[in-house]
């Protein structure tokens, strides 16, 4: 077999390649929800990271005090974490309209402290375990290697997501809106399209899919009150290399990126966990504007 | 004139200081006033927010330590190697980002210096986990012992005073002005001829290197190098210290350092001191929301105000 002739058992390559997908798949949805937030509010969600170990931390106590499975916290905790958005971005967010949009990346760093530093000193720094849902549980051989029913699930959710994101947007009347708002809000405004309230959905929607990644992680990573911090650092590694002006184009780049990194892992361990970084070093070189980008 | 009277007594009070206060802590306070005026060279006159300035202040750090521990060098020699360090880190991840704006910009240094927070991780003259410890202070000129704590306080003065001296020099140089007219309307100052991009690099570098040589020279002072100086939350600090000290102001940064390094220096020692990401986070919050122009930009509205 190839993979033999290059050297490395089968089941490695294969295990890589699906931890990248996995990895792939939260870079994807969260890249997705930082371009829908920067869309229509022009802020680099700096507290997405913060937001995403919410879900998780919103799965943890949905189970173990409400007695509310995986299934529901599925749902629930992106409803729950984007209410809280919704709320932060009517109190807080919304007063940085028609200022410097670096604004918006430092109150929402300022945010991500906050939540982050509270979750530490209650939780401690170390992981909680969530186990995967009894129904998800073992997996199956597939000859070539081995795979967990909750690894595949994840990747499977997170694409079903992504394209129904797409779908949203690009073949909806709301989408057609949130693409105007994208594009000219006051223009939209004047149409009678009540733009705030689509600013404060869309930054809700951003919100909800970053949580969607936290309640799929949580059995995988554990559930750490920084288990986002260094990830959102990455992401936007990506959301560079793949420019924030298309749906698919974030969906895209953050799959392939995943792969990359789990490729990297096998055959370059060392550089692993700066390829991504060192791809973006590259766009920047050839293709500034980003892969997917408009020239900006 | 009343300008010079005022220098010569912040000068005076500069050099009592030590025999009142702790000189570590002062020295601390100065290395941080120096970080922070760097970086507002890039933030405050450049119109750039740099997310990675901890990778210039960390990378010196390491460098300097390296030079001092290892090779054996002379202090102020040590000091130098690890400023040069961090302005050719400048140059490299300067060249990256100044081809973006805006956001870009941020998120581009954020992510070229996460990839240099790792690469010290790794590497092996950093020590890793434990960074390096029990760098010499060593002689300053040869001759004044800098394990005495108040000789190490002239000693980082003067380092300091020069960054400071350097920072004022070219805020009111053609070229910081020329940098001021590409930070309000970098179209125009384009049309009119100027090479916006080599100002720009030009200014990155220059605030990179300051940066390193007070992440150097705070090596000196703790004998310590480590991976929360290279942390992303250092570039965080250093930011939240300029924005709350007041952007695009000369005593704005300086002002912000002694805030922030105030208040964790008090908070640490009390029940708090477990608190203290959330208490900068809401600081940070409160600045951005309402207190734009930070501690000496209000101020300066409120004393053209008032007279």
């Amino acid at each position: 077999m190839l993979t033999d002739l290059l050297g490395f058992p089968p089941q490695v390559l294969f295990g890589q390649l699906l931890l990248g997908l996995i990895n792939g798949a939260f870079y994807a949805v969260l890249s997705l929800g930082l371009a829908v937030i920067f869309g229509l509010l022009n802020i680099v969600n700096f507290a997405h990271g913060a937001l995403y170990m919410l879900g998780a931390f919103a799965t943890l106590g949905l189970t173990q005090y409400l007695g509310i499975g995986y299934w529901g916290a599925l749902i629930l905790a992106p409803v729950i974490v984007g209410a809280i958005g919704i709320l932060a971005e009517r109190v807080l967010l919304r007063r940085l309209a028609g200022i410097d949009h670096l604004y918006g990346l430092l109150l929402t760093f300022g945010m991500a402290l906050v939540i982050e530093g509270v979750f530490v000193k209650i939780f401690g720094a170390s992981g909680i375990p969530y186990a995967a849902p009894s129904q998800l549980q073992g997996g199956v051989n597939l000859g070539f290697m081995f795979l967990p029913w909750y690894r595949g699930w994840v990747v499977v959710a997170s694409l079903a997501v992504c394209l129904a994101t797409w779908y949203l947007f690009e073949r909806t009347k709301i989408g057609a809106y949130l693409r105007a708002g994208t594009e000219n809000p006051r223009l939209l405004q004047a149409f009678g399209v009540n733009v705030p309230l689509l600013t404060t959905l869309a930054y809700g929607y951003g919100v909800g899919l970053a949580a969607f990644a936290g309640v799929l992680a949580a059995p995988i990573t554990q559930v750490n009150p920084m288990m986002g911090s260094n990830l959102i650092i990455v992401v936007f590694a990506v959301v560079v290399i793949g420019g924030m002006g298309s749906i698919m184009g974030a969906i895209i780049t953050g799959m392939s990126m995943g792969v990359i990194e789990g490729l990297t892992k096998v055959f370059w361990p060392e550089a692993s966990s700066t390829v991504i970084f060192l791809v973006m070093a590259i766009v920047l070189v050839l293709r500034p504007a980003g892969l997917f980008g408009k020239t900006a | 004139m009343k300008k010079t009277f005022g220098y010569l007594i912040l000068l005076a009070l500069a050099l009592a200081a030590p025999f009142v206060v702790y000189p570590v802590l002062l020295m601390k306070l100065l290395c941080f006033a120096l970080f922070a005026s760097a970086f507002n060279l890039i933030l405050g006159y450049g119109g750039l927010l740099s997310f990675g300035h901890a990778a210039f202040f960390g990378g010196a750090a390491y460098f300097t330590g390296h030079a001092l521990k290892a090779w054996g060098l002379p202090t102020e020699l040590g000091i130098l190697a690890g400023t040069a360090g961090a302005g050719l880190l400048g140059l490299a991840i300067g060249l990256l980002a100044i081809r973006r704006q805006g956001i870009y910009f941020a998120m581009i240094t954020l992510a070229m210096a996460q990839m240099a927070y790792f690469f010290f991780i790794s590497a092996p003259f950093t020590g890793g986990e434990n960074g390096l410890q029990g760098v010499p202070r060593g002689m300053a000129l040869g001759m004044f012992d800098l394990s005495n704590d108040r000789t190490m306080y002239f000693f980082v003065l003067a380092i300091c005073l020069g960054g400071f001296l350097l920072i004022a020099r070219a805020v009111h140089s053609p070229f910081g002005q020329v940098l001021g007219a590409i930070r309000d309307n970098e179209d125009r100052a384009r049309s009119l001829g100027y090479d916006i991009e080599r100002y720009k690099l030009l200014a990155f570098v220059l605030s990179a290197t300051l940066a390193g040589l007070a992440g150097a020279t705070k090596t000196v002072v703790f004998q310590l190098a480590s991976l929360s100086d290279a942390h992303w939350h250092m570039s965080g600090e250093v930011v939240l210290m300029t924005l709350l000290g007041g952007l695009g102001t000369i005593a704005g940064p300086a002002v912000g350092a002694s805030i922030i390094i105030a208040l964790q220096n008090y908070l640490a020692s009390g029940p708090f001191a477990a608190w203290v990401p959330v208490v900068l986070g809401v600081i940070f919050v409160t600045c951005v929301l309402s207190f734009r122009r930070g501690v000496v930009g209000e101020l300066r509205a409120f004393i053209r105000r008032s007279f």
